[in-house]
């Protein structure tokens, strides 16, 4: 049923757009998210999609079109990466404050300055607090998988949440990979249909977007944005698991990697978690019971199953691709940490910033965190909180 | 474990280092492999130097790191040889295919390795006269396919054909499937 064919992560982002058909695609390049809308655009000329493609002047326009579209009842999207995402900031927030389903892919790219066109996730950690559901993919195949799978759970009536699918900028994006692609109508099926059950454009029963909302009743629009966030793991967990029925591929919030008996345990995100894994059948070659805890979605928080999936380990190693200048370490660590806090019994937990701009992170850094962690667990002391690794200091 | 076949392609910006890489790595998926093809770009201007890398392994490939341990290396451009240190890593077993008018003896001398493990091939001679451009890198995978068997000739011409036959139509494709064909004849004769 399905075929597998060699794409990038731009490409593949295109192809799996071009299943989806949005009816409105608005958006503007940067590296390097160009070859994803470069490859959509052709398809839009090819007449194989049906999509209105809007080319605007710049990102917050790319974003305030989509909500436009949204709020009208269509199924909108864009693209972006860095400084892109960065200058659509005040209409992220709005997306997901009107509960517009709007899905963009978000090629992680570093934050200038100083300018850097390469990968880090400081872009969309940034954007953290914007309302936004987030998966992250370890690689080609997720970003085709998370892509297909964040209509039904961005558009499910008890989310109504926009989704942003991360992938690595370069690592991932400009790589090459095979990836197995369902069928056109098989995918769009699984996709099924959008109806905005509030349009703008239903002139029978009228609705209002983004009126004047001051103290007496903001507060409880916030409260039931964050309601939503709450209902979107159940939705995430169903949508992976008719995902998997269906191709074999089951996703949920969390990836676990030879956990099951791991006293030393690296969590991380992204393209990384890859590397992570063949560092871990090298250590376990060596007899180092060593495991990946892998984030999908770092919004919403999976609180309550980081707890469960790290109840045996002895160390934890929180690997974030972002710092959080003025904080303890980055924002992956600060919640695994946060979330352990009540639990009687609970792992030494570590914070590492890698990879930051680019800055390539191998098998043997990796072993080194291990390795660092084997120190800590033996000793039962963390000897440094908050460490850099691969940085020259 | 399974083996991980790992090679680096160096080239200047605009020679096809990153084409290379990738339509070789497109090739073994056609046979079933396991791919990745990826470049590492630095500053994006023509003649600059950059890598690109190929990974093919009978396994799924995990990693998502730069490849330093390489099973091959193949230098575009052999003026790259006095700014790169094209063998950093190399294994031990490993081998080098370079793009130049100069002989493996003289190419093992300047590199510092074995001479029965440097194939020396004209690409640019082969490519100005099939293709009357200088495009390296097609007779170059030719020669790589010839000096690692790590495809069958035949999928590398097949993949390209579907590639770039619409593109850029049957007349060039089948100029560059000459191209490819010598230098692997070449490397075959080495």
């Amino acid at each position: 049923m399905e075929k597998v064919m060699a794409f990038t992560g731009d490409e593949i982002a295109a192809e799996a757009m071009r299943q989806i058909n949005p009816d409105v695609l608005a958006a503007y390049p940067i590296t390097p998210q160009t070859e994803t809308v470069q490859k959509f655009s052709e398809f839009v000329a090819e007449g194989r999609v049906s999509t209105d493609m809007i080319r605007v002047e710049s990102e917050h326009s790319a974003m305030s079109a989509c909500v436009g579209a949204a709020a009208a009842g269509a199924r909108a999207m864009t693209a972006t990466s860095a400084n892109g995402l960065a200058l659509m900031w005040e209409i992220i927030y709005i997306a997901a404050s009107y509960r517009l389903p709007i899905v963009m892919p978000v090629v992680n790219r570093a934050l200038s300055g100083p300018i850097n066109i390469h990968c880090d996730h400081s872009d969309s950690m940034g954007a953290r607090d914007s309302g936004w559901i987030q998966l992250y993919s370890e690689n080609c195949q997720e970003v085709y998988d998370n892509l297909i799978q964040a209509l039904p759970i961005g558009e499910d009536r008890n989310v109504l949440l926009p989704v942003m699918v991360c992938f690595d900028g370069f690592i991932i994006s400009h790589g090459t990979e095979g990836v197995a692609v369902l069928e056109d109508k098989v995918a769009r099926n699984f996709i099924g249909e959008f109806k905005n059950i509030h349009s703008l454009l239903d002139i029978d029963n009228p609705v209002t977007y983004g009126p004047l909302d001051l103290f007496d009743y903001y507060f409880e629009h916030k409260r039931q944005q964050v309601e939503a966030m709450e209902k979107a793991p159940e939705v995430v967990k169903k949508v992976g698991k008719q995902f998997g029925e269906l191709t074999g591929r089951f996703y949920g919030l969390l990836e676990d990697y030879h956990l099951q008996d791991a006293d030393l345990v690296v969590i991380a995100a992204g393209s990384t978690a890859g590397t992570v894994k063949a560092t871990v059948d090298e250590l376990r070659e060596e007899g180092v019971r060593a495991g990946l805890l892998k984030i999908r979605t770092f919004r919403p928080f999976p609180q309550k199953e980081i707890i469960q999936k790290l109840s045996k380990a002895k160390a934890v190693a929180v690997m974030d691709r972002s710092a959080s200048f003025g904080a303890i370490g980055g924002p992956i660590f600060l919640e695994v940490r946060s979330a352990l806090f009540e639990e009687q019994k609970k792992p030494l937990v570590i914070s590492y910033i890698y990879g930051l701009g680019g800055r390539d992170t191998g098998i043997n850094q990796i072993k080194q965190v291990y390795h660092d962690l084997a120190k800590a667990a033996q000793s039962g002391k963390v000897s440094q909180l908050v460490n850099y690794l691969g940085v020259r200091e | 474990m399974a083996q991980i076949t790992e090679i680096c392609w160096h080239g200047r910006a605009g020679q096809g280092a990153k084409t290379a890489a990738l339509m070789l790595a497109e090739a073994g998926l056609k046979e079933g492999k396991y791919i990745q093809g990826f470049p590492e770009y630095g500053p994006e201007r023509e003649g600059a130097p950059i890598r690109a890398y190929t990974r093919m392994s009978t396994q799924p490939i995990r990693r998502h790191c730069q490849v330093t341990s390489p099973a091959a290396v193949v230098v575009l451009d052999d003026s790259l040889l006095d700014v790169v240190d094209v063998t950093a890593g190399l294994l031990d077993k490993g081998f080098i295919l370079v793009n130049t008018t100069k002989s493996s003896e003289e190419i093992g001398k300047k590199v510092g390795w074995k001479k029965s493990q440097v194939y020396a091939v004209n690409a640019t001679g082969i490519s100005l006269d099939i293709l009357k451009r200088n495009l390296p890198n097609m007779p170059m995978l030719g020669a790589l396919v010839a000096a690692t068997q790590l495809i069958k000739l035949d999928t590398l011409m097949d993949s390209i054909k579907k590639k770039f036959e619409k593109k850029f139509g049957s007349q060039i494709v089948e100029g560059n499937i000459k191209a490819i064909k010598k230098a692997y004849e070449e490397v075959e004769s080495q």
